[in-house]
């Protein structure tokens, strides 16, 4: 069930270039559960910024009734956020969203998580939720340069994990689909976030398997009632059919939605 | 002490949300019951479904945003077949908005929409300012937009309120033309037209290049809007443009609107409207009214009782 709260922070800290680690507790938490699903936040009490951020959820820890989201310090909005700091308060709308699902992939088969800069994030949960479901987990993370990449270790722990950056500062020099050609990574399902172009790039090369896209796309509200990030479904691509991204997705099946 | 009577509408209480804040209710369905609502102004419906424009559709401003969403719909049969059948389990009356690109598509979609059991009046949006065709000769030419309030009253089954737009030069020519024209009410303010552009980019941040200004940023242009209006006209208005608490919906009855849309703080805050309709009375009551009809138009009125509008 959606809700809203004030929720505490319990944890914020710079992981990487530009990009913040939060952590918030309240009872909230206790009605999230689907990876990739996301909280539209209130950075301030005025009018300016007005409207609510979605960001991703990272990680869900229920008895502690707290979770993580990594988000990027970049519109004036999170710069905000930024600034919060131990026992302050956010407002959290959430959890909103379909998020990937993990049914579709079962015990003893391999799934490749493919993440792209801040695409990375909801990843984790999902990874530690496949693993604990007994599904091998593999991940391909693209970044731009190596001051821009985060939690490597903590997918590391999880399965086999590449680090891909654009200009070679770290790990494999290129895109994520080169890392997944040169390193011949096999599997049953894919899941990915990140960039529209990458996404594109993964369909095309991988849209015959299994492959859960989550999408992004610039929100008014968060709950599907302003129809500001619809996009045409696959099986109409110029007609009238459509998909909010907030509401129905933001995780579509390949081919669902045009991308 | 919230109740209020306007053409067409029976309205427990005179809060609202917005056509096009709203969807058509189902998704603040699963935040709250919508039968605490004074009404409902669903989403717009045209004659065949649209898609509306193409994405990014929406951008922040300082207080306010910028949309373009084009009056994306299903059409008004799905619109009164799922839609409007869906509202029947809500005891609320509905508002429904009507676009168009010429005048028959207006006549079709008010003839065919004020039929269904739950609109109560119907919403004339002649001044949404994201569609190529028809939309601005209709909210900016007292003539054009006058023709247009005739059509539509001679086919409508319902009372009429037009939605006027800010942009224009002379807002009382315009309410007075449409009120002439045998309108029943008048909705205002629609958003204004504006522009942001991308630094990195040096383009539009949004893919119609131009979109609809809402949120508080253009409540001092509604209120003065509706401060002139309300004094020219004899048919009510309900008011709307950046109301984002319950002294906001104060500061539009003392303006001259009977009753208070709320528009995009609903996307800012869901329960918006509830908070709002639950907080008037202990406000109205700090403020020494004993009902909410005794705030109407308190700025220009020597005496601040008025009468209940009545159809």
């Amino acid at each position: 069930m959606i809700k809203k709260e004030l929720m505490v922070v319990t944890k914020h800290e710079k992981i990487a270039e530009h990009i913040f680690q939060l952590t918030l507790q309240g009872e909230l938490v206790l009605e999230m559960g689907n990876p990739g699903q996301f909280v539209h936040l209130k950075v301030s009490e005025g009018s300016t910024p007005l409207l609510r951020r979605p960001i991703s959820i990272s990680e869900i820890n229920k008895d502690k009734k707290q979770f993580t989201m990594i988000y990027r310090a970049e519109g004036a909005g999170t710069q905000l956020l930024s600034k919060k700091v131990v026992e302050n308060v956010v407002d959290v709308l959430g959890p909103l969203g379909n998020g990937f699902p993990i049914d579709s992939v079962e015990s003893g088969q391999i799934a490749l998580l493919v993440g792209g800069g801040i695409g990375v994030p909801p990843l984790l949960e999902l990874s530690r939720q496949l693993v604990a479901k007994g599904v091998k987990v593999q991940h391909v993370l693209g970044f731009q340069t190596n001051n821009a990449v985060f939690l490597e270790e903590e997918f590391a722990k999880l399965g086999t994990t590449i680090i891909t950056t654009d200009d070679g500062s770290y790990g494999y020099k290129g895109f994520v689909t080169d890392a997944i050609k040169d390193h011949n990574l096999q599997f049953d399902t894919m899941f990915t976030c990140g960039p529209t172009p990458m996404l594109r790039a993964l369909e095309k090369l991988h849209g015959q398997k299994p492959l859960f896209l989550s999408l992004e796309e610039r929100m008014g509200c968060g709950v599907g009632a302003c129809f500001a990030c619809v996009c045409h479904t696959g099986d109409d691509p110029t007609g009238t059919s459509y998909k909010k991204v907030c509401s129905d997705g933001p995780v579509f099946k390949a081919g669902e939605v045009v991308l | 002490m919230l109740d209020i009577n306007l053409p067409g509408l029976s309205l427990k209480n005179p809060i609202m949300p917005a056509s096009g804040c709203f969807g058509f209710g189902r998704e603040y369905s699963k935040f709250y019951d919508l039968s605490q609502l004074g009404s409902i102004m669903i989403k717009a419906s045209t004659q065949e479904p649209r898609f509306g424009n193409p994405t990014p559709r929406v951008a922040e401003t300082e207080a306010g945003m910028l949309n373009a969403i084009g009056l994306q719909n299903p059409g008004v049969h799905k619109v009164i077949s799922e839609e409007l059948a869906w509202l029947e389990q809500y005891d609320v009356p509905i508002i429904a908005n009507v676009a168009g690109s010429q005048i028959e598509d207006y006549v079709y979609v008010a003839e065919k929409i004020s039929q269904a059991n739950n609109v109560h009046a119907l919403e004339l949006n002649i001044s949404c300012p994201n569609v190529k065709t028809g939309g601005i000769a209709f909210g900016t030419i007292p003539e054009v937009a006058a023709q247009l309030t005739k059509a539509v009253k001679e086919v409508s089954a319902v009372p009429v309120y037009v939605k006027l737009s800010p942009n224009v030069a002379n807002i009382v020519e315009m309410a007075k033309a449409i009120e002439d024209a045998g309108a029943d009410g008048l909705t205002m303010i629609n958003t204004l037209i504006g522009m942001r552009l991308g630094l990195k980019t040096g383009k539009p941040v949004i893919a119609n290049k131009t979109g609809g200004l809402s949120g508080p940023a253009i409540k001092p242009v509604a209120i003065r809007m509706i401060y002139e209006v309300s004094q020219a006209v004899s048919i009510p208005i309900i008011g709307m443009g950046g109301v984002q608490n319950v002294d906001d919906v104060i500061e539009f009855l003392y303006a001259g609107a009977s009753a208070v849309a709320v528009g995009t703080a609903n996307f800012v805050n869901p329960f918006v409207c509830p908070e709002i309709i639950e907080q008037l009375p202990a406000r109205l009551n700090e403020l020494g009214f004993e009902h909410v009809t005794e705030c109407i138009g308190r700025s220009w009125k020597a005496d601040a009782k008025t009468a209940h509008y009545s159809s």
